[in-house]
């Protein structure tokens, strides 16, 4: 097969033609600034007025609890660092999140410790889902927020989002969540789930990098963290990225619409990626087989590291990604396979294949060759899989 | 830019001298699985010369290559000649390497360091001690 298949869209996506389509004439036809009270100006806000509305009722919350952002970071920032000012005014001062979340919220966390908050961080168990449970145990009188993401960027987890945001709203708690995963692939209803903030990032649904959603329920009052104008109601300044924005409301809507039979489809070369995956010996999935993302496989082969075998695989034209530590320039692999207990060793070998819709059972089928290819060549290469083949050193995995 | 001088990728892509070598006189393994590095050197030396030598490694694309290149510099040399290899050496024959990946080079160096050891203590012969450092611990290679 001479051709690239792509399988990293948890990374980022191809953008659909609707969304560039719906893009292109706001860069040089509609370009004025919504701002500004001039007709051109005035159609650029009636696309912002309209990209709201489309945007809020695919996550069935109201145009004004909706605030664009840069991205998924952004949002995830401004939730935290608004809840926490918010509870700090009361008082309250203590954060409740997982182990597993984005940096986007960690290190916000990180930075908040610094503050004089106080942060709890709850384990996922092997399976990478955290029990609403233990969300109400870890509850206190001055918990201001809980934070736990809908779907995890690894591992694919899908957390009990609904149950979490129950047991937040009979305490008092404002529930975020990272849904940066889970926009476009997993139905989100804030109101029938109990969400109070959520984070939502374009790119990972076919639609433009550098665009987001903050929504936040109404009430729920927001911190600027970009100053500098009235733009987003005073609460993220900035003049709006028209062209982005428009693009982002197409793809949702265009997600949103597909979502079932997507969803579908991805499940499907998924499920055959995962039970081939299997077979090769010392493999192991990461994550829940079933509460899983569609397009979402993840695992460990013991005895290889990771960016070898990425760098092999891009050779033969599979895009992938992996969580081990030389990806990601630090000593440490991921810190969502350590937090599902998988040790360093194996998690240095760990390989994250993310699907879209597009892909198909022919690309499926050659990865699956590819990948058992890749590992073999490799292991014949490493110390330690003469190590574990020889008896001198204990298989971690089956 | 592409992460990888092609020279890197062309002695990851087709790494010389991959294997074991079973009646080997010099033996050293460096690295940590732990740290994701892991690096082991063979040699066969005859009359002072290192006739022979095989890697294998567990480790990122520039780990394999540092290896690679690290067996080639060695292939055919004295030992005297082998042991003056530099981490700096192995990473310039490469073309360079990122500077989060020079504790690849670092390994390559150590390990066949450690081989060379390895050789002399197999044989008795008496060496100067201070050559070698002390490899029980890879996070300070990590740290280069």
């Amino acid at each position: 097969m001479n051709k690239t298949i792509y399988l990293d869209n948890a990374a980022t996506t191809k953008m659909s033609k609707t969304a560039i389509d719906a893009m292109t004439p706001y860069f040089d036809k509609i370009y004025g600034n919504p701002s500004s009270l001039h007709s051109i100006g005035q159609t650029a806000a009636e696309a912002l007025y309209d990209a709201r509305q489309r945007i809020a009722k695919c996550i069935n919350a109201s145009p004004n609890e909706i605030t664009f952002t840069s991205g998924g970071s952004e949002a995830d920032n401004q939730a935290i660092i608004s809840a926490a000012k918010n509870g700090e005014k009361k008082g309250k001062k203590h954060i409740i999140s997982t182990k597993i979340e984005h940096h986007a919220v960690l290190h916000t966390l990180k930075k908040l410790e610094k503050e004089g908050f106080e942060v709890t961080l709850l384990d996922v168990g092997e399976y990478g889902i955290v029990k609403p449970e233990q969300v109400k145990d870890a509850i206190r009188a001055d918990t201001c927020l809980v934070t736990v993401m809908f779907a995890n960027n690894e591992i694919g987890t899908i957390q009990p989002v609904k149950e979490i945001g129950e047991i937040c709203r009979a305490a008092g708690v404002i529930f975020h969540t990272d849904a940066v995963q889970a926009a476009g692939h997993l139905h989100i209803d804030v109101a029938a789930q109990n969400i109070d903030m959520l984070s939502i990032s374009a790119h990972k649904l076919h639609g433009p990098k550098g665009t987001g959603v903050l929504y936040a329920k109404k009430g729920v009052r927001l911190w600027n963290i970009i100053e500098g104008g009235a733009q987003e109601r005073g609460k993220r300044a900035g003049t709006e990225n028209i062209p982005a924005i428009t693009g982002m409301a197409a793809a949702l809507e265009e997600a949103c619409a597909n979502m079932d039979e997507n969803a579908k489809k991805m499940t499907a070369m998924r499920d055959r990626l995962i039970s081939k995956l299997s077979e090769i010996p010392h493999s192991v999935l990461n994550g829940d087989a079933e509460n899983r993302l569609p397009g979402n496989v993840n695992f460990c082969f013991e005895g290889i590291e990771g960016e070898s075998l990425l760098l092999l695989l891009d050779d033969k034209g599979v895009c992938a990604s992996s969580g081990s530590a030389c990806t990601s320039g630090s000593l440490d692999p991921s810190h969502v396979l350590l937090a599902i207990g998988r040790p360093h060793e194996i998690a240095h070998g760990s390989l994250r294949l993310s699907l879209c819709e597009e892909n198909t059972d022919e690309e499926i089928e050659y990865t699956i060759k590819a990948v058992g290819d890749v590992v073999s060549y490799l292991r014949n290469m490493s110390p330690v899989w003469r190590d574990l083949i020889s008896g001198k050193k204990e298989f971690i995995t089956k | 830019m592409a992460l990888y001088s092609e020279k890197v990728m062309d002695h990851f892509r087709n790494p010389r001298n991959v294997g074991v070598i079973e009646d080997a006189d010099g033996v050293g393994e460096v690295g940590n699985a732990k740290c994701g590095d892991i690096m082991k050197i063979y040699l066969k030396i005859e009359n002072d010369i290192i006739v022979d030598v095989k890697f294998e490694t567990f480790g990122c694309g520039s780990a394999i290559a540092s290896s690679s290149m690290a067996t080639e510099l060695i292939k055919g040399k004295p030992v005297s000649e082998a042991l003056t290899l530099t981490n700096k050496a192995v990473a310039e024959a490469l073309d360079g390497l990122p500077a989060y990946k020079m504790h690849c080079s670092v390994l390559a160096e150590e390990a066949i360091k450690k081989a060379l050891q390895d050789y002399y203590e197999k044989n008795g012969i008496e060496y100067d001690h201070s050559l070698f450092p002390d490899c029980e611990d890879c996070e300070h290679c990590c740290e280069v």
